[in-house]
């Protein structure tokens, strides 16, 4: 398949784009607002032409567990779900990250807590950027904001989790899954051959000839009994993220060259913001927009940066707050931050955003 | 150019497919385009509606407060959106089972009987290709002749028979803005 313009809902991109970007398997279980991934594969049939594995699991456990399988064999994996069903999984994606196995989850985020609603929210972003399951680990988090990047984030997200081997997470809502936009997608990459997969990945448990004159046997486990040595592995995954930190932290500026004001939204709501700022420069206000675009690592620096010549800071997600704590680490003198949030799957138009930052800024 | 359009009516009316069939058109032009659906458990009868925006650069945001164009096919949505359209602004609507009519004096307001022209037709399926002829005439955004490319290009080619019969239901929308 060639490079190709399509027309497409966010969902449907993600299916395209991993089929395109050489997937060897998928393992989901049907969840609104996100099913469209797996319909869009089962329509596809990748299987009668890359070869690629479509399964839908009986439970998003299970699917978690056949990506954690999949990546331990050093085969290009991933699970699409929406809120509920990332919690289930969290068990699996902090085995996967203790194991240092490259895989790649989508979270279309949904309105919660609980089962919640369908409608888009942005709440998970404590559960993708702190860890979500146990230990101290982290996810290589990407937010798109658009279904170019829904389409372009499936590659990196890959090409990330093979280069440092940990998983990686593209958090979306569902405004960006359920939107159609204009997309390229890419030409087909090719699925890489079993000896290509053993020279990628030395360390995978994908079988070894030549018995015991072949190579070691490769072991992929979380387990690690002996305190001393499971402490030497933390030590190795901190210095993993260290390294994540110092090279991967992607962001994008729009009009902060001579703004006033800064808005810091991620995902859907970044373009939303764009609109009210758009709105606002009409008013005289200046306002500049940091759209983070990995939320791990979080863009701090350029925060920081943005915030010594800012009058004020307007977070505005669809949570009740939580982006806004990373915020408040990253400015690091006395700038007013403050925030705007819709919740429960409600999604704010732009001149509610606008509002929002004349009563919390101009007005006062 | 730059418009943004809501479309809005019952669930069945074929208010978010007319939308896709727009943006469609609007990707024959080259031009940027984003459908965004108010999705949710909707069904046949229940309320749906769709924001489309067909720009010649970036597209921000998807989601909006103020239209160029409302194009409302139900009494709710009429009374929903008819605040909401920009002043200068286009309303098309059907009056057919509409008790109040539109009030605003600072925008075009367009009355289409789509719904007895497509009984005429014996068609009901021509329904929203007889608004899209109608918005089509009121405001050219996309040419026939790309709505027909965009069509050709997304149904599959078993229903490409069904296209002489969409191009008739849009030349009738577009005569209905002139009757």
């Amino acid at each position: 398949m060639e490079e190709e313009i399509r027309l497409m809902k966010g969902n449907e991109a993600l299916a395209h784009a991993a089929i395109r970007y050489g997937a060897d398997g998928y393992f989901g279980y049907p969840i609104t607002p996100q099913s469209e991934v797996l319909e869009t594969l089962m329509l596809e049939k990748p299987w009668e032409t890359t070869g690629m594995v479509v399964l839908q699991a009986e439970s998003e456990v299970s699917s978690i567990n056949m990506v954690y399988g999949g990546a331990a064999a050093g085969k290009v994996v991933f699970t699409s779900s929406s809120s509920p069903g990332i919690s289930l999984m969290q068990e699996g994606i902090s085995y996967i990250a203790a194991s240092e196995l490259p895989a790649l989850i989508i979270n279309v985020m949904r309105g919660g807590p609980g089962l919640g609603t369908i409608q888009p929210s942005q709440a998970d972003y404590f559960q993708a950027t702190k860890g979500g399951g146990h230990g101290d680990y982290h996810l290589i988090v990407l937010a798109p904001s658009s279904v170019q990047e829904m389409c372009d984030f499936v590659g990196l997200g890959w090409d990330l989790a093979f280069k440092y081997r940990t998983p990686a997470i593209i958090l979306a809502d569902g405004v960006v899954g359920q939107m159609m936009e204009k997309v390229v997608l890419p030409p087909q990459r090719k699925r890489l051959t079993d000896e290509e997969v053993k020279k990628r990945c030395p360390w995978a448990a994908n079988g070894r000839t030549g018995g015991l004159a072949g190579r070691p046997r490769n072991v992929v486990t979380s387990l690690e009994l002996d305190s001393a040595k499971m402490e030497v592995s933390n030590e190795r995954f901190q210095r993993t993220y260290r390294l994540i930190e110092q090279n991967e932290v992607r962001f994008e500026e729009i009009g902060t060259e001579d703004c006033d004001f800064l808005i810091v939204a991620f995902g859907s709501v970044a373009r939303i913001s764009q609109k009210a700022v758009e709105m606002a420069r009409k008013k005289g206000y200046k306002i500049g927009i940091l759209r983070p675009i990995t939320l791990w690592p979080f863009p701090t620096n350029e925060v920081s940066r943005l915030s010594e010549k800012a009058k004020g800071i307007l977070v505005v997600e669809l949570n009740a707050g939580q982006m806004i704590e990373d915020v408040r680490l990253a400015v690091g003198h006395d700038v007013r931050v403050e925030h705007f949030g819709r919740l429960g799957g409600i999604v704010p138009s732009p001149d509610e955003i606008l509002e929002a930052f004349e009563e919390k800024f101009i007005e006062k | 150019m730059k418009k943004e359009i809501i479309i809005a009516g019952f669930g069945g009316q074929g208010v978010l497919s007319m939308g896709k069939i727009l943006a469609y058109s609007g990707l024959m032009e080259d031009k940027e385009v984003t459908w965004m659906p108010a999705y949710g458990p909707e069904q046949r009868g229940g309320t749906a509606n769709v924001t489309v925006i067909l720009s010649d650069e970036k597209i921000s945001s998807p989601i909006l407060n103020k239209y160029d164009i409302a194009i409302v096919l139900n009494q709710q949505s009429l009374d929903k959106f008819e605040g909401k359209v920009k002043t200068g602004g286009i309303l098309i609507y059907d009056n057919y089972g509409i008790h109040r009519q539109p009030e605003r004096t600072d925008i075009k307001v367009y009355n289409v009987n789509a719904m007895e022209a497509s009984f005429q037709m014996s068609n009901a399926k021509s329904y929203n290709m007889i608004i899209l002829g109608a918005l089509l005439k009121v405001c050219p955004i996309v040419t026939l002749e790309s709505v027909l490319k965009g069509l050709k290009k997304t149904l599959p080619e078993r229903h490409h028979n069904l296209i002489p019969m969409n191009e008739e239901a849009i030349r009738k929308g577009m005569s209905l803005i002139n009757e």
